[in-house]
């Protein structure tokens, strides 16, 4: 039984859920992911990247942005109810070593699964940037949790309501610009930004390790579904992932094929958000 | 192709038996010139529409009168040709007899799942090719139909008999296996199911049996049956492996799959969802700390092979096995349900010629494709898709583009396909398998418009375990090489199915797991 045993709103569409999942807890490193379904019978497989965990307690965190079908239903659960399925941990840990200097980059949601990266990175060795970009204030994400272990944390928003207002590649690219420069970059967060990312630090050849987070059914590597060009080649994110050399992925093909379902994800939401509306005129 | 309504193949088949039975004696002459009955099945048109099975079963009359067909040769060359030795004349005449019950003791006394592979097994490459009736008569597809009497019997034993008289009422019948609910993956009908297998009394010992195909199926009854425990680790959230998320309903009805399953669990057999050993828990763990003295692995072919051609990474290009698990285990054809996602294809070309290609070419035509073509290198004959399932997925409207292949595949400026370039092929000299090999005609290169590829030209072995296992002996292909009895390399680790045979079929991955279940029982038994 995967009992979600808190459950907490981060931002308006964001939240935290820590799940009871003892073998899952005990068994992952950074950089793992999960394959959860809300239902069993006619549910769909989304991968989310383990925030957290603790094996003594047994359970982990995921955090989610309720943006789709199945992150919608799966935000509408309770605390004390159940998941119906979780797979894991899947994907290969990140590789973690004191490399010197890290940067580790994190847009958007995708400050959630970098925590845990970055929290490995330090207790390594590594001196750690961090750089946090969001839309806007309410979007940024464990701003606390990373100022703890950063030794240096530098926030963005579009908008500038919080931090400065710029994009994350523009501190990133100071920090290239630096002498010496960051031995490490790690960028995790929408596609688009890590293409940004891994553009900027190209030039100052910056090994950048970014995290992919494709469309996925079984997460074993056995529907190809995951997979991605890199450097030239096809790689399955799942099990060959789901971190890669952010210099080598072939970004734009990526982007499109995160499309390829786009009309029936957009009438699965609709359809969602109408079941939600009944539920929530049957309770007044 | 014509198509025979069932009524009028069961009425044909009333009146045959009865002349048969009017007749004294029959003379092997008699027997040959008796004609072979053909499947009843739904029509092309109207299944083209729905997911439920194709195939009906045949009337008892219809299996009675194929069972007079058999010769009940003294060699038996169809026992030589069966993977597993079923007696074949045996359960065929006990058929004849009118004695089902009797032959489906005959034929479990070496099948575990026979309604699944009645179905599904290769017949015309197996036990109907050795066939004498065949032979004699000049043609492997008029063997006698050993598959289709077998089906009988095993749908027969679990309640699943051909169509009734009400269901004939109805001009488009629905198929027996799908009776009971809209949905026939959920079809509720309770099975007269054969009772759960008597097991020994407890010995303390425990077996961990990782995947749930037909392999593991196998070897989960045989060991339990011993009286040591077993528990199947599935990393799917549902078991029955390929059975369930790759051959389709329309095939292979999901209940007769999970009536199996069910079995298992009625016996004691614990089933883990969700566990993919290697990465839950390793494979070394289950066997030091969780107390296993023995571990099968079954985790099956898993791994799709691409062509490494120009736009296989383009948005509309699927690997059949995305394309079949989306649909199938994921529901994704019953769209107002399911919360998967599939591709709505228009125009498909399907690229390979095996049962895994005639599979994705049918669904696709069953969740509205307009256009699907199978692209395949070389000629219909050396199609290793069963025989069955390829002219009924011509008669259902897809079409072959036989010795051609692709040579790349178009995109727009969106990446998305737009279309396909195939070059011709003529067949050469014979190749090591003994097919002709395929050769390509230079400058023969065309393009077919389209939105949809499927890949389906095989599949390897699933490297999870053995990445995760180094002392797990394995080969240049991926495969884990074991003894004959189906013995890794590794101390209390055997392994069967298709991570060993490579991609292969539900048949010889029982026979594997009969094997390898019995070298587990004789080491445990010490
Ligand atoms: C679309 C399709 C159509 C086919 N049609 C036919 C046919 O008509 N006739 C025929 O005879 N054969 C057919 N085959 C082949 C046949 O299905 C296989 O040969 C057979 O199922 C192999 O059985 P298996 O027990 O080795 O494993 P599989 O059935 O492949 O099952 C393996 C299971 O192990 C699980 N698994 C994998 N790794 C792990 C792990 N690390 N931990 C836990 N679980 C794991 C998988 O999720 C899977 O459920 C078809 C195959 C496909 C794909
Ligand atoms: S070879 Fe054919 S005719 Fe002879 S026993 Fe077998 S099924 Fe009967
Ligand atoms: S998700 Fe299916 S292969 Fe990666």
């Amino acid at each position: 039984m995967h009992t979600i045993i808190e459950k907490r709103q981060l931002s308006e569409q964001v939240y935290l859920m820590r799940i009871t999942a003892p073998l899952i807890a005990e068994a992952r490193s950074p950089g793992q992911f999960i394959i959860l379904q809300v239902d069993t019978e006619y549910g769909e497989r989304i991968p989310l990247t383990i925030a957290d965990a603790d094996p003594e307690a047994g359970w982990i965190t995921i955090i989610f942005q309720a943006v789709g079908g199945t992150t919608m239903r799966l935000a509408q659960l309770r605390q004390g109810e159940a998941v119906a399925a979780v797979l894991g941990p899947l994907g290969n840990p990140t590789h973690i070593e004191n490399f010197g200097h890290a940067v580790c980059v994190g847009g958007g949601i995708g400050a959630a699964p970098l925590y845990p990266i970055a929290q490995a990175l330090k207790d390594a060795g590594n001196r750690l940037s961090v750089i946090i970009g969001a839309r806007s204030k309410e979007l940024v994400i464990l701003e606390e949790q990373f100022t703890r272990i950063a030794d240096e944390l530098i926030i963005v928003t579009d908008d500038g309501s919080h931090g400065r207002k710029a994009l994350v590649t523009e501190p990133l690219k100071e920090l290239c610009e630096r002498d010496p420069r960051p031995d490490l970059a790690v960028a995790i967060g929408p596609p688009i930004m890590m293409k940004f990312a891994a553009a900027t630090t190209k030039p100052y050849d910056v090994r950048t390790m970014v995290s992919l987070n494709t469309i996925m059914v079984d997460g074993t590597g056995m529907c190809g579904g995951c997979r991605v060009t890199v450097g030239g080649e096809t790689r399955f994110v799942c099990v060959d992932g789901p971190e890669f050399d952010g210099h080598q992925v072939d970004f734009d093909n990526m982007i499109k094929r995160l499309q390829s379902y786009r009309a029936q994800e957009e009438r699965a939401k609709h359809a969602c958000l109408a079941e939600a509306q009944a539920t929530a005129k049957g309770n007044v | 192709m014509s198509h025979t309504s069932p009524i009028e193949l069961r009425d044909q088949a009333r009146r045959l038996l009865a002349e048969l039975q009017a007749k004294e004696q029959l003379k092997a002459r008699d027997r040959l010139a008796i004609p072979q009955q053909e499947m009843p099945s739904q029509d092309p048109i109207v299944r083209g529409r729905n997911m439920s099975e194709v195939t009906f079963g045949y009337f008892e009359e219809q299996a009675r009168v194929e069972a007079e067909r058999c010769l009940q040769c003294r060699n038996a060359p169809c026992v030589a040709g069966c993977p597993v030795q079923i007696d074949i004349p045996r359960f065929i005449r006990q058929v004849a007899e009118g004695d089902y019950e009797a032959s489906l003791a005959t034929i479990r006394e070496t099948s575990l799942l026979p309604s699944i592979c009645g179905r599904v097994c290769p017949q015309e490459n197996q036990c109907q090719e050795y066939c004498t009736v065949g032979k004699s008569l000049k043609d492997t597809f008029k063997s006698v139909s050993i598959g289709r009497i077998e089906r009988f019997v095993a749908d027969w034993g679990a309640g699943l008999q051909g169509l009734s008289d009400d269901a004939l009422a109805d001009p488009n019948p629905t198929p027996p296996s799908a009776l009971g609910t809209d949905d026939p993956a959920e079809s509720g009908r309770p099975m007269a199911a054969a009772e759960a297998p008597d097991v020994k009394p407890p010995t303390g010992r425990k077996v961990a049996v990782i995947g749930s195909g037909p392999a593991s199926i196998t070897v989960a009854a045989d060991v339990r049956r011993e009286g040591h425990e077993v528990t199947i680790f599935e990393a799917f959230h549902k078991p029955g492996g390929v059975m369930i998320y790759g051959i389709p309903e329309f095939r292979l009805p999901k209940r007769i799959v999970e009536d199996e399953l069910r079995t298992l669990e009625a016996m004691g057999v614990e089933i883990r969802t969700n566990f993919l050993v290697g990465q839950t828990r390793k494979l070394r763990d289950l066997l030091d700390k969780d107390g296993y003295d023995a571990a099968f692995i079954g985790t099956g072919a898993g791994l799709p092979r691409f062509m490494r051609i120009e736009g296989e990474n383009l948005v509309g290009v699927f690997a059949a096995n995305e394309f079949l698990t989306r649909s199938n285990l994921m529901k994704a054809y019953d769209s107002d349900k399911a919360h998967t996602p599939i591709y709505q294809p228009r125009r498909v070309a399907v690229l390979g010629g095996g049962n895994v290609a005639m599979d994705a070419a049918r669904t696709a035509i069953r969740i509205g494709a307009e256009e699907v073509y199978v692209i395949y290198r070389r000629s219909r004959v050396e199609m290793p898709a069963r025989a069955e399932e390829v002219d009924h997925a011509e008669e259902e409207g897809v079409r072959f583009m036989l010795l051609k292949s692709p040579t790349r595949i178009i995109g727009d400026e969106n990446d998305r396909v737009v279309g396909i370039e195939i070059q011709e092929y003529e067949l050469g000299e014979p190749d090591e398998s003994g097919r002709r090999r395929p050769v390509p005609i230079p400058g023969s290169e065309s393009v077919i418009d389209l939105d949809t590829v499927i890949v389906s030209i095989g599949n390897d072995s699933n490297p999870l375990i053995t990445r995760t296992t180094p002392e797990l002996e394995a080969n240049k292909w991926g495969n884990i090489v074991t003894d004959e009895r189906g013995k890794t390399s590794m101390d209390r680790v055997f392994a069967g199915g298709d991570i060993v045979l490579g991609a292969a079929t539900v048949i010889l991955a029982m026979g594997e797991g009969r094997k390898a279940a019995a070298a587990i029982n004789e080491m445990l038994a010490v």
